[in-house]
């Protein structure tokens, strides 16, 4: 259904080299997380994909189609909300369908409603929180068209408890349609919580130097947080990414 | 806004005095008529005016959306095409240190004292702002949101007017409050040049009989027609930009 392919990746601005040779699999309905410091260049690649810019070299398929520098094939939640200030929350949620098809407007008040904004479809962006916010940005990207989602960092900019309690509602959401999604994040907690395969990406020019299944069964309960299994894991990533910095 | 009524006393306070020094010093009311003696000849004397103000008031409505017209058109088009904006963004900013009314006479030649020179010479004055604000308003489009539509897969005009469009609409406001107040200028002097009616002719009447409170009535009556028309741009700014004014936590 929605099977993403990155081959042999490379991307460079002027002298510097941010991504080398990346190559990744992400099955249909798998969700994914790219782990790396900050500056590795992970936005960089969900541009990349987006066809935001082209690559060096290299190419990315879905679904066997070449979608190389092509726009518009997946559904992207930026790093930030990117909410339009102008619109009400209804219809900021429905902007991603509208560039595509005719909006399904039941279906995103339906999608408010499961998200806990019903109360706020006809509210502007500045009066949501920021956890409103990303919920709403969120609801934009699972209604657009496109099968497969890429989510920037979408919880980076809140607080511990909100980040925990947004963790928890996106697996809910996901668990439903099972969309194919890679996630970006630094957060190596919330990489194990979330996803079936965790990708590190190491240091410049950005590689893959590890991937790690996550064999927690789903759905998912937050107590597997503070299990062995999960310390165990996280221990590991933490190592990998401190001797990547060293070297 | 609640802070009003400081600035409001204020200019009571001096008018206040305006009344008291013309009684007190007996200034001849031809040099300054007291607020009191133009009050009354506003009033007095309504159905003498009435006409020049609707001549006016049309005058200026017609060139101000003429002028408005041009002046997103041309923005419009300087946007979309790069390659004429490098071309005549300099030349329309150099234009801008003249004076427009330098221009005037010139209009009449070739125009005559109809009202298509009266018309150009308002729309000279007010395409400027918009299109300048307006274009500066394309400018300021927010980068990650460009990013977003470019990633979501937005097409040209997408992009136009579901975002660039819509962003610009606040600087595309204040371009029209300064026009709108250029075209009441616009529209007195281009009555001095020789027209049969309006209240640029009414205060060259005035003025030439040393009738002084008239010539403050007209005064008065372009303060009021520079008001009004602010007024109703602001009144139409809070409908479509309603979402600036809902109550947030930022920005
Ligand atoms: N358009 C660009 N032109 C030049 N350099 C760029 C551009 N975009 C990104 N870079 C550089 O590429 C590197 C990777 O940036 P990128 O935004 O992909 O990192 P990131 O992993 O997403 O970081 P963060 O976790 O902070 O979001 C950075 O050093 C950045 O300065
Ligand atoms: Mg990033």
């Amino acid at each position: 259904m929605s099977k993403l392919e990155i081959n042999q990746l490379s991307k460079r601005f002027d002298d510097t080299a941010v991504l080398e040779n990346v190559s990744l699999v992400i099955k249909d309905g798998e969700f994914v997380s790219l782990l790396g410091p900050s500056g590795s260049g992970k936005s960089t690649l969900f541009h990349l994909i987006g066809g935001l810019f082209a690559p060096d070299s290299g190419s990315i398929t879905l679904d066997g189609e070449d979608i190389t520098g092509k726009r518009g094939k997946i559904s992207y939640m930026p790093q930030s909300p990117s909410l339009f200030p102008w619109r009400s929350v209804l219809d900021n949620v429905l902007l991603a369908q509208e560039l595509k098809e005719k909006p399904n407007r039941d279906k995103a008040i339906e999608m408010l409603n499961k998200v806990g904004l019903s109360e706020y479809k006809e509210s502007y962006p500045r009066e949501l929180s920021g956890g409103m916010k990303q919920r709403a940005a969120f609801v934009r990207s699972l209604l657009s068209p496109q099968k497969a989602m890429l989510l920037d960092e979408p919880f980076s900019a809140l607080d511990e408890f909100t980040r925990m309690e947004m963790q928890k509602w996106l697996l809910s959401i996901w668990e439903e349609a099972k969309p194919t999604v890679l996630f970006v994040t630094h957060d190596i907690e919330e990489a194990i919580f979330l996803s079936d395969r965790i990708l590190i990406l190491g240091d410049r020019p950005a590689t893959i130097v590890k991937e790690i299944s996550i064999q927690f069964s789903r759905p998912r309960v937050e107590d597997i947080r503070l299990s062995e299994e999960f310390l165990h894991i996280k221990r590991e990533i933490y190592q990998i990414l401190r001797s990547d910095s060293h070297d | 806004m609640r802070k009003i009524w400081i600035p409001a006393v204020f200019l009571a306070f001096l008018i206040v005095m305006w009344e008291v020094s013309t009684r007190l010093f007996n200034i001849e009311s031809w040099i300054l008529p007291a607020p009191s003696i133009i009050l009354q000849e506003a009033v007095q004397s309504w159905t003498n005016y009435q006409h020049h103000i609707s001549s006016t008031v049309v005058l200026t409505l017609s060139g101000f959306a003429i002028g408005v017209s041009i002046g997103l058109l041309i923005a419009v088009l300087l946007h979309v095409l790069p390659f004429v904006r490098q071309m005549v963004y300099p030349v329309l900013l150099l234009s801008q240190n003249i004076p427009i009314i330098v221009l005037a006479p010139l209009l009449v030649i070739w125009f005559g004292y109809g009202t298509l020179p009266k018309i150009i010479i308002i729309t000279l004055v007010c395409f400027f702002p918009v299109t300048i604000a307006t274009l500066d308003g394309f400018r300021q489009t927010n980068r990650e949101l460009v990013h977003y539509m470019k990633m979501a897969g937005a097409s040209k005009q997408q992009m136009f007017t579901k975002l660039e469009l819509p962003h610009a609409l606040p600087s595309i406001f204040s371009g029209l409050k300064i026009s709108a107040t250029y075209s009441v200028m616009g529209a007195v002097i281009s009555e001095w040049l020789g027209a049969s009616k309006g209240i640029g002719v009414y205060m060259t009447l005035a003025s030439s009989s040393f009738r002084t409170d008239r010539v403050f009535v007209a005064i008065l009556l372009v303060i009021l027609l520079c008001f009004i028309l602010f007024g109703a741009i602001i009144l139409i700014e809070r409908f479509v930009l309603r979402w600036q004014y809902v109550k947030g936590e930022n920005r």
